[in-house]
């Protein structure tokens, strides 16, 4: 590795780091300081005497000076300590520990499909630019781009759910049910998955699209595209060894940028089909004004796009020869 | 391609020509002409709508067979679960979704060109500062940051455009520093300090005018989105609970179990109207940006 390139990984996991402790003051100014003191939302509920308050405040540590309790609040994240969810009376690192998975396990499934169908439809519009098929891709990408995801979740609920019985419109597997066999259990989960990965591949689709077909429409305009054309390369070589080599680098940023998207949407899905994943929580937490639940989930959302968006940092030193031959 | 000749630097006079242009050019654009078209069908709506269709919040439904009921003579669309006119309601939440649209994207371009020039204009540590804090929000995953903000600082219409507004700047922000730090270096800027102009004034008077037709396209593809975070808010159940918008009567046909009772007068006519709105401008800001965007032209 040359001396730039542990530079610029240096520098990257530098900001990384900045990045994240800004997350977490932010998040404990926002909480803490804010109207979110936890003793303040609680006697707002109950009758307490002054007394009960101050031995709460006591015990939350919120009569100490406010950068002991920032301290605090730092050795608490990195020990995993989350707190008490107000509504679940279970400790909060627990809860998202359950559904963090159930949220992996249908956003994996919708990425893939939104990055390798948003890919292969962007390329196919540029190789054919200007013709109709290119013009309807275009139109079609800016109207799914333009729905709302919650709505297009009920739309789909009622149209295959309720008017043709078709598929299962809530939850990840049936509630009850006992399966004779492992794979009957499967096909159960893998049909509570298809209408909210429809809906999530469907709103984030046209955004790869046009970033591919964007991209790849620049890249083909190129004189090294020129020079393997006359090289006598055949069309497809060209097009896919050339052109969608070279085009794939915004694609690769849009995809860090697509993990704060699908956050977003996977919030309105899970909340749609009653997913019991990490936006159902937050969900459910805002409704109930369960602040602790909010506030970690919040962090965990927040780590999870910085993490990406280092990885396509990362990628990068692979993919781009800027940065890798530096 | 004569509007981006004009739209050049040092020829401020041209600029009021080019927006025009660029208009013009936009609306010989079939996608960019349904746009106007729709955005056109949405403002009237919502304009004369509510005029000729007053919607009364308090015109509830004497007996239960008024509630959730389909479309009859009297409620062309029905009625939702307080057995109120679904269709009035519908033109009714047009205003709200406009309104906020329009008002937190006034504030996240004042705040993203504010940020963005005195980012690029000033070389010290707050242009530092200031680029690390746009870097900032735009890695933070904008829904979950207003969902937070909004379920802690409260649900009234004003905070809502505030926090939208206040979340969505931070593209505007980039487009507008890398704009600046091109600029800045130009000549006529050059003659500008040596004729004695401040700095305030050079990026005021003679570099914002500059960056501005840059940012029009986003200007009009950040009302969309602020529509969509609007109604998604609401769905959610942090709108405003005093004022009718089409994510507040989603959010009721949602936890009414509109779609499950196939009660699809409720559902559809709200999100259609976001999606005519947020279509509108999304087809008129790609227009914009094909059109305004150097990168971009000729395609």
């Amino acid at each position: 590795m040359s001396r730039r390139r542990v530079r610029y990984l240096g520098s990257k996991i530098a900001q990384v780091v900045i990045t994240l402790l800004a997350v977490a003051t932010f998040n404990f100014l926002l909480f803490h300081v804010l109207p979110g003191d936890p003793v303040r939302l609680q006697a707002r509920a109950g009758h307490l005497q002054p007394e009960d308050i101050a031995r709460l405040r006591e015990l939350y540590g919120l009569d100490q000076p406010l950068y002991a309790q920032y301290f605090v609040y730092l050795r608490d994240l990195l020990t995993g300590n989350l707190g008490t969810s107000f509504s679940f009376r279970e400790p909060v690192a627990e809860l998202l520990a359950q559904r963090l998975l159930n949220t992996v396990q249908l956003l994996a499934l919708a990425t893939v499909l939104v990055i390798l169908i948003g890919i292969v439809a962007g390329v196919i519009a540029a190789s054919r630019r200007g013709s109709r098929l290119d013009a309807s891709t275009v139109v079609t990408s800016l109207f799914f781009w333009s729905l709302p995801t919650f709505w297009t979740g009920l739309v789909l609920i009622f149209i295959f759910g309720v008017y043709l019985h078709w598929l299962p419109i809530s939850g990840a597997s049936t509630p009850g049910a006992h399966f004779k066999s492992f794979w009957d259990g499967a096909i159960d989960s893998l049909r509570h998955m298809i209408l909210p990965t429809i809906t999530l591949v469907l709103v984030d689709i046209g955004q790869f699209v046009l970033i591919t077909r964007s991209s790849l429409v620049d890249v083909m305009t190129e004189d090294f595209i020129l020079t393997a054309k006359a090289k006598g390369l055949s069309r497809r070589r060209v097009l896919w060894g050339h052109g969608v080599r070279n085009a794939l680098l915004p694609v690769v940023t849009a995809s860090a940028l697509y993990v704060a998207l699908v956050i977003g949407g996977a919030i309105q899905v899970e909340t749609v089909f009653s997913w019991p994943g990490m936006g159902e929580l937050i969900y459910d937490a805002v409704l109930k004004r369960d602040y602790p639940v909010i506030e970690a989930t919040f962090l965990l959302f927040a780590v999870t796009v910085i993490l990406a968006n280092f990885l396509s940092d990362l990628l990068y030193l692979w993919i781009d020869p800027r940065v890798r031959n530096a | 391609m004569s509007a981006l000749a004009a739209a050049a630097p040092e020829q401020d006079r041209g600029r009021v020509a080019a927006a025009r242009a660029a208009m013009g050019l936009a609306w010989s654009d079939p996608i960019g002409r349904v746009g106007f078209l729709l955005l056109a069908l949405s403002v009237a709506l919502a304009v004369v709508g509510p005029v000729v269709f007053p919607f009364d919040p308090t015109a509830v439904g004497k007996t239960a067979a008024d509630i959730l009921r389909g479309p009859t003579a009297a409620h062309w669309l029905g009625t939702d679960e307080l057995g109120r006119d679904v269709f009035r309601e519908t033109l009714a939440g047009a205003q709200v979704s406009l309104l906020v649209g329009l008002l937190a994207t006034a504030i996240s371009m004042v705040a993203g060109t504010a940020v963005g020039l005195s980012a690029g204009y000033s070389r010290g540590w707050l242009g530092g500062l200031m680029m690390r804090v746009t870097d900032f929000f735009l890695v933070i995953p904008t829904l979950p940051l207003i969902i937070v903000l909004a379920a802690v600082v409260g649900q009234s219409l004003g905070v809502i455009i505030l926090v939208i507004g206040l979340t969505s700047w931070a593209s505007t922000a980039r487009i507008v520093r890398s704009q600046v730090l091109t600029l800045r270096e130009r000549v006529f800027v050059e003659r500008i300090r040596a004729l004695g102009a401040t700095d305030w004034r050079i990026a005021t008077v003679h570099i914002l005018p500059n960056v501005l037709p840059l940012i029009f396209a986003n200007t009009v593809l950040v009302i969309a989105g602020s529509i969509l975070a609007e109604a998604t808010l609401a769905f959610l159940g942090l709108g405003d609970p005093t004022h009718t918008s089409w994510g507040t009567m989603l959010h009721s046909a949602f936890t009414n179990g509109a779609s499950s009772r196939g009660a699809w007068w409720y559902l559809v006519p709200p999100g259609i109207g976001i999606v005519i709105v947020v279509l509108a401008f999304t087809l008129i800001g790609y227009t914009l940006d094909r059109i305004l965007n150097p990168r971009l032209r000729n395609r």
